[in-house]
């Protein structure tokens, strides 16, 4: 039973989360970064693509390094 | 964004899909037992209707800016993910998907392995072969088609995109009775995986909070973009890609997500 909860588990991370967790935590830390700036005068619309321009090189760099 | 767009998103994402389920299930048919393939398929297809039935409304039901937040950092996420392989594989440093290879593949798994009958399924190998691609595959699908529809209140429209896709590659598969190797497969994961990113982001800041410039007309400037952003890493990551074949085996289960 608990072989088969985890396998499910291990399913769902995979289909969801993939190859490099960072990536899934990088879009979450933007999105609460865009939601605290939304609530001041400054435009908050940038910091999303900003950090989708960060986490994909990086999540590249980590998955070519060494080879 | 308007209709035309989303049609094209989602067609595109569910042929790829489709293709990859096509694969496995020939697979599971030519070398077992077609009947047994077929009980597998549709048992599947009655498992993603069920969870369509379930999420769709479910999905439905969350205020707009908390749907928009949800469903478009799963797509960033998502995306990001097709838009990393494919990068990968474009510049040489993943191999390419092969679907005559995988094929074979499958094939010399599925004939190796032994018959056992249960119930009404003469073979329960090429049963669970087929169900489990089809639905894995299919998984992503409703996915797809929740996540662009319930956002764009287009749900109808998704699900018709998404049933053309799949509906061209069943006929044109099983009329060839051959894996569908010459659909660029590769190129249109590149694409799928800049359009779900570009969406996602869009979706994903709005329900955080962002007012984007120029409302819904911001997308006809992100999907370019993260294009421009894409190529440019498979051009700098070529440079440093060691030189090898092209394809090489892939080991591809039928349990295994592959964007």
């Amino acid at each position: 039973m608990i072989g088969r909860l985890r396998g499910f588990a291990a399913f769902w991370y995979d289909f969801v989360i993939g190859d490099d967790w960072r990536v899934a935590v990088g879009v979450i830390v933007a999105f609460a970064a865009t939601f605290a700036l939304s609530r001041t005068a400054v435009p908050a619309w940038w910091l999303v693509p900003a950090a989708v321009t960060l986490l994909l090189p990086m999540s590249l760099w980590r998955a070519t390094r060494g080879k | 964004m308007n209709g035309g767009a989303l049609f094209v998103a989602v067609f595109l994402a569910c042929v790829v899909e489709a293709v990859e389920a096509l694969t496995i299930v020939l697979a599971a048919g030519t070398a077992r037992d077609w009947r047994s393939a077929y009980i597998g398929v549709g048992s599947a297809l009655l498992v993603l209707a069920g969870v369509l039935a379930v999420l769709g409304p479910a999905v439905s039901r969350i205020p707009l800016s908390g749907l928009r937040l949800f469903v478009g950092g799963l797509l960033l996420v998502f995306g990001l993910q097709w838009l990393r392989k494919a990068i990968l594989r474009a510049s040489g440093h993943k191999a390419l998907h092969d679907e005559d290879l995988i094929y074979r593949t499958q094939l010399a798994t599925a004939e190796a392995a032994p018959v056992d009958r249960r119930g009404v399924v003469a073979d329960w190998y090429a049963f669970t072969l087929s169900f489990k691609g089809v639905l894995l595959e299919g998984l992503e699908v409703v996915f797809i088609v929740l996540t662009f529809g319930t956002n764009q209140h287009a749900v109808p429209l998704a699900s018709v995109a998404a049933l053309a896709a799949v509906l061209l590659v069943a006929v044109a598969g099983l009329a060839a009775r051959a894996p569908l190797a010459r659909v660029p497969e590769n190129t249109m994961k590149f694409a799928v995986g800049v359009m779900l990113t570009a969406f996602g982001t869009f979706w994903g800041a709005e329900g955080a909070g962002a007012r984007w410039p120029g409302a819904d007309a911001a997308l006809l400037a992100l999907v370019p973009a993260v294009l421009l952003l894409a190529l440019a890493m498979v051009a700098v990551l070529r440079r440093s890609a060691a030189p090898e074949p092209d394809i090489v085996t892939p080991v591809v289960q039928p349990g295994e997500v592959t964007p």
